[in-house]
């Protein structure tokens, strides 16, 4: 029981510096943010900012070259949009993949057609697949549009997928009982499904949120215009100009945290229920 | 979509079993509903993921600079295929995708089951470390990078770890300059640090799916400490890791973000550190042209290498559930 007992304090102790230095990339960005240029370029490492106040974020919010709250108002509506159409379009097939599909003929082989093409997609990566999408949107004339940052990333196959898997397991008596009140699938699914779904709709829209605030390729080939550019391509443009100023980048970074933190802390359980069945298999 | 027409369907529907075929039928039925609701996922996978795949599948074999309608006469069969795969830059790169993956597959498998283990023997303030361990998932590359490159990994004197290494008497480091292959310590802990908690989730599910009584039972038989993990939990765990090493490859193969942000300067990426998609990014969208058609056989080559990983995974693992 003693032995025991120790080894709990020791996964403790453990625990309690892995957690410090887990932590210690958000206090470098604070630190930076509240810092001046020499206090961070100074040789020896300061712990503590020497620079409280508004001052760095006055002068970053004034640098027209960085242009952080157009970016920001262009990542805000770019990443609602593509939350919410995503988790629209992903319940419905995935609803229809698990409970609709065409029971006989040609109908049925069609069915398991748009399955398995969904499962196909899955397997290759949307990333990789960058130089094609680049050229449809191209093609159709909408690089430097919110379309062309928004449309084409909205078919997840992987939202479909974990959409699919929990109406697999939804209890088909609340169905039975709205038809039996006359209701069709239509009115079924919007009124008695997706209501009971809440749980399993805020884990793939947390997860999506989250995607589309920190994704960088895609807004970076689309988001030419400056009038289009997204948080992460401003502050990756930043990162890499002449002379940049690193307090005034870091409160940047500071900045655009901001949003995906809170989404995570207040979403965190449904997070979580989300990661977890990305596993199953 | 107004109520009359719902109620009606639904009426039919009940019927369809068995009245004959007609459009009220059909309007009605389960089929015609299967593909309403499947139609606007199906539209957009056409449009935004296959017929793009096609169209590429087109301009691979044409001449394609910086335009999507190449002219007959820039035909050049599997030309941007031989020149890609006789490419040592383009090969280096699918190196660089091994490198990468051998160091960052294993560490995170480690690292996400440790913590899940640890947090399994601890009760008091178990959610918050979860959480801190899994917050960051949710900060972007970019932002990881400006951190890692800046400050911790700062190859100037005063970048953490160099002040770490001055203070123990030793001398600076430049880590991101690729005299030597440190710049992999930069690029393997920052995607460890951002990823570890995701997966750690994972294996805690799936340490929580392991019954109470396969524990018992073996407690019964005297088994504890590492014979425990080795014999009940790991075999246990053993869906759930092929689930973890099959998302952490497909996650290494599309490495850009980190990659990118850590190492380019103005208008410039230096010519080691360049995984596959760096590498597609720098010869068809990140230069002066659009060189189009060799970025398009590029992406059907990748495409076919993670498709072939997916199928040897898949073969592996049903051997595995056969054997046992």
């Amino acid at each position: 029981m003693r032995q025991r007992r120790w080894a709990v304090v020791a996964t403790y102790i453990g625990l309690g510096l892995l957690a410090g230095l887990f932590l210690v990339p958000f206090y470098i960005i604070v630190r930076n943010a509240f810092s001046t240029s020499s206090w961070i370029a100074s040789p020896a490492w300061h712990l503590l900012p020497n620079q409280f106040g508004l001052t760095n974020l006055n002068k970053l919010l004034s640098n027209t070259n960085v242009g952080l709250l157009q970016a920001m108002g262009v990542t805000t509506i770019v990443s609602v949009t593509q939350t919410t159409l995503t988790v629209l379009i992903a319940a419905m097939a995935g609803y229809a993949m698990a409970r609709l599909v065409p029971l006989r003929g040609a109908m049925r082989r069609a069915g398991s057609v748009v399955l398995s093409l969904t499962l196909v997609t899955l397997m290759v990566p949307a990333a990789v697949t960058f130089v094609p999408s680049f050229v449809m949107v191209a093609g159709l004339g909408w690089v430097s549009s919110f379309r062309g940052l928004i449309i084409p990333v909205l078919f997840s196959a992987f939202a479909v997928f974990l959409y699919r898997q929990f109406f697999e397991g939804f209890p088909s008596e609340l169905e039975e009982a709205a038809r039996l009140d006359g209701a069709g699938y239509w009115r079924t699914f919007w009124s008695v499904v997706m209501p009971n779904s809440l749980g399993i709709t805020a884990a793939i829209g947390t997860i999506t949120f989250i995607g589309a605030w920190n994704a960088f390729l895609w807004p970076m080939l689309i988001g030419q215009d400056r009038a289009y550019r997204s948080v992460q391509v401003a502050l990756s443009t930043f990162m890499t100009s002449q002379g940049v100023d690193v307090p005034q980048l870091f409160t940047g970074a500071m900045v655009a945290i901001i949003p995906v933190i809170v989404v995570f802390i207040v979403l965190q359980r449904w997070l979580v229920e989300g990661v977890e069945r990305s596993g199953i298999d | 979509m107004s109520a009359p027409t719902v109620d009606g369907a639904t009426t039919t529907s009940l019927r369809a079993t068995t009245s004959s075929s007609g459009w009220r039928r059909a309007v009605g039925g389960r089929t015609f509903w299967f593909w309403v609701f499947v139609a606007p996922f199906l539209t957009g996978l056409l449009l935004f993921v296959y017929v793009p795949i096609g169209w590429s599948a087109y301009l691979s074999v044409f001449d394609a600079r910086n335009t999507v309608t190449p002219r007959p006469d820039q035909f050049v069969g599997f030309g941007n295929y031989l020149s890609l795969l006789t490419d040592s830059a383009f090969l280096t790169s699918l190196g660089t995708f091994t490198v990468f993956t051998l160091g960052i597959v294993p560490l995170t498998y480690a690292c996400s089951l440790g913590l899940a283990l640890m947090l399994q023997r601890i009760r008091v303030a178990r959610t918050f470390f979860r959480s801190v361990f899994f917050v960051p998932t949710a900060v972007s590359y970019v932002i990881a990078s400006m951190v890692w490159r800046m400050s911790i990994f700062n190859g100037a004197r005063f970048g953490l770890v160099n002040s770490v290494i001055r203070a123990l008497g030793g001398n600076p480091v430049s880590w991101l300059s690729g005299d030597t292959p440190v710049y992999w310590v930069v690029l393997v802990s920052l995607r460890l640090w951002l990823q570890v908690g995701f997966y750690m989730i994972l294996f805690i599910a799936g340490l929580n799916r392991i019954g109470k009584d396969t524990y018992e039972a073996a407690a019964l038989d005297g088994a504890s400490g590492w014979r425990l993990f080795r014999h009940i939990t790991w075999p246990q765990l053993a869906s759930t890791s092929a689930a973890v090493v099959l998302l952490l490859v497909i996650g290494a193969f599309q490495a850009f973000d980190e990659f990118y942000n850590t190492l380019a300067t103005i208008g410039n990426y230096p010519p080691f550190a360049r995984p596959p998609l760096v590498y597609l990014y720098l010869i068809s969208l990140g230069g002066g042209t659009q060189n189009l058609g060799v970025g398009s056989a590029g992406t059907l080559i990748l495409t076919l290498v993670i498709a072939a990983f997916g199928i040897v995974q898949l073969v592996i693992t049903r051997r595995l559930e056969r054997s046992r």
